[in-house]
């Protein structure tokens, strides 16, 4: 996964608008991005509320697909709209306060559960935060999608500024780096306010494993 | 009979060999390196699950009364040597691109009469449960591949199109995550937790992982094929349920396929 910063002037996305190459009657005729979409909506079913509209993508969706297919970074023009249409979906804590319980925080960040067509529909997501970050030294089962997060806090400080980055970044990563891998935590309704506070905690909270080796989780 | 009692045998030797309980395993492939070497050389439950795909392919059943001896894979009426290898592939007689499971349906219901409807709801067994009809034939159709270079077709241009609708479903970011096949295969040396990610569009690494699948699944007590691989993709992705052999996992399943080519197969693999 490339992750596009800011990069050079680059070719759009042609692929959307270039026209099919085989026209035979049949149903898998064409390559384009029309017709496989057409296609994917009907090789999918709904269950519960997972529904078919998974598949229309966003303005965001589509062109950080192009840029990734093709290999072409973004143009300056798309990334800077997709970081602006990111910022605008943050929403900063009603109350002004950052950080909940990091206890809660270290469970929204072990778990994986939510919105697959095979969760209960309603129950809480969970943030799988371990899935692509090293975050503690306790906890020695993670991935390495993204940057090891290990001593967040503790090497950042907790100033206004790197406190609000950090809620934007969970909230809506797109808006520091376009096109990055990690979900929208906040702007996709995938976690709460009260729960992005804790994951928020975990980060910041100087008694949290993140920042103290010997915390107990 | 003796098919139940085959699978009943890959039962047994899956559960009791569970590479969690394997001590302390740095990684997943390390706990299955260990898990291979307790089975003894070469072992792997699914090979029972073989066959009885075999007994199955030769079969005489359906309201045809027939067997699968005259279903063509590609290689000509009931050749199943090598067949694997060179699917997913154009079909004349049914106007499609085809992989292995679209095409075991459409021959079950075309040559033995049976219902496409009710194979396609029992395709996939239970964790835990015997392996089903079709589960077994794929697994000795796929054997019948061992050692053969994968080399899907690409001359018709049907085929052509399903590689290049399969690269763009590859790419395709949506859901409310927006993931997409990429965005945990397209980068050498990624992990989710401790299970190793292959980038599946750089030659090696897909050549590794195509020709490892249908695997046994150690953890399922179950073989699992293509099929079933890609539609748990997709649930993690969280996208809706992908249909058993729809036009999609056909073509994402060729440009995989394309991606590996040169790679021998090695399936039925085994996997945690």
């Amino acid at each position: 996964m490339k992750v596009f910063k800011i990069e050079p002037l680059a070719a759009l996305l042609l692929l959307a608008c270039a026209p099919g190459v085989a026209s035979a009657a049949d149903l898998a005729a064409g390559t384009d991005l029309k017709t496989v979409v057409a296609e994917m909506k009907a090789s999918f079913s709904e269950r519960g509320d997972v529904k078919l509209d998974r598949i229309d993508q966003s303005a965001m969706q589509k062109a950080c697909s192009q840029a990734e297919m093709t290999g072409k970074p973004l143009s300056k023009e798309q990334v800077a709209e997709i970081a602006a249409e990111a910022l605008a979906s943050v929403k900063l804590p009603a109350d002004g306060q950052y950080l909940g319980d990091w206890k809660a925080g270290e469970k929204v960040a072990q778990s994986g559960k939510g919105l697959q067509y095979s969760d209960k529909p309603g129950a809480p997501a969970g943030g799988n935060c371990y899935a692509c970050h090293q975050m503690t030294k306790s906890e020695i089962s993670f991935g390495n999608i993204g940057p090891s997060l290990l001593h967040y806090g503790a090497v950042r400080g907790s100033d206004k500024q790197i406190m609000e980055y950090t809620w934007s970044k969970i909230y809506n990563s797109h808006a520091s780096s376009a096109c990055s891998a990690m979900p929208r935590f906040g702007a996709a309704g995938i976690l709460t306010e009260a729960q992005i506070k804790d994951v928020m905690a975990l980060l910041f909270d100087p008694k949290s494993p993140v920042n103290d080796d010997t915390a107990k989780p | 009979m003796k098919k139940q009692m085959l699978t009943a045998i890959a039962l047994v030797l899956g559960a009791s060999l569970s590479p969690l309980s394997l001590a302390q395993a740095q990684t997943t492939a390390d706990g299955i390196a260990q898990y291979r070497e307790m089975l003894g050389e070469g072992g792997n439950p699914a090979d029972l699950i073989v066959m009885t795909g075999q007994e199955l392919w030769n079969e005489k059943r359906g309201s045809k009364n027939a067997s699968l001896e005259k279903c063509d894979l590609g290689m000509g009426e009931g050749v199943v040597k090598d067949a694997y290898a060179h699917m997913p592939r154009y079909f004349k007689d049914s106007g499609r691109v085809m992989d292995l499971e679209s095409r075991l349906l459409y021959c079950m219901v075309n040559l033995q009469g049976m219902d496409a409807d009710k194979i396609i709801k029992n395709a996939m067994s239970g964790s835990g449960e015997y392996a089903t009809d079709m589960e077994s034939l794929v697994g000795y159709v796929v054997s019948e591949s061992h050692g053969t270079p994968i080399d899907p077709p690409q001359g018709d241009q049907h085929e052509r199109d399903a590689y290049e609708r399969g690269k763009q479903i590859f790419f395709f970011r949506g859901g409310p995550y927006d993931f997409s096949c990429a965005t945990c295969h397209s980068t050498t040396g990624q992990r989710i937790r401790l299970q190793d990610l292959p980038n599946l569009t750089e030659s090696g690494p897909a050549r590794q992982a195509y020709s490892s699948w249908p695997a046994y699944r150690v953890s399922q007590g179950a073989l699992r094929t293509m099929q079933w691989r890609l539609k748990d993709c997709f649930k993690q992705q969280r996208m809706p349920v992908l249909k058993y052999g729809s036009q999609t996992s056909v073509d994402l399943t060729m440009f995989l396929a394309v991606n590996a080519k040169g790679g021998e197969m090695a399936a039925p693999g085994l996997k945690r």
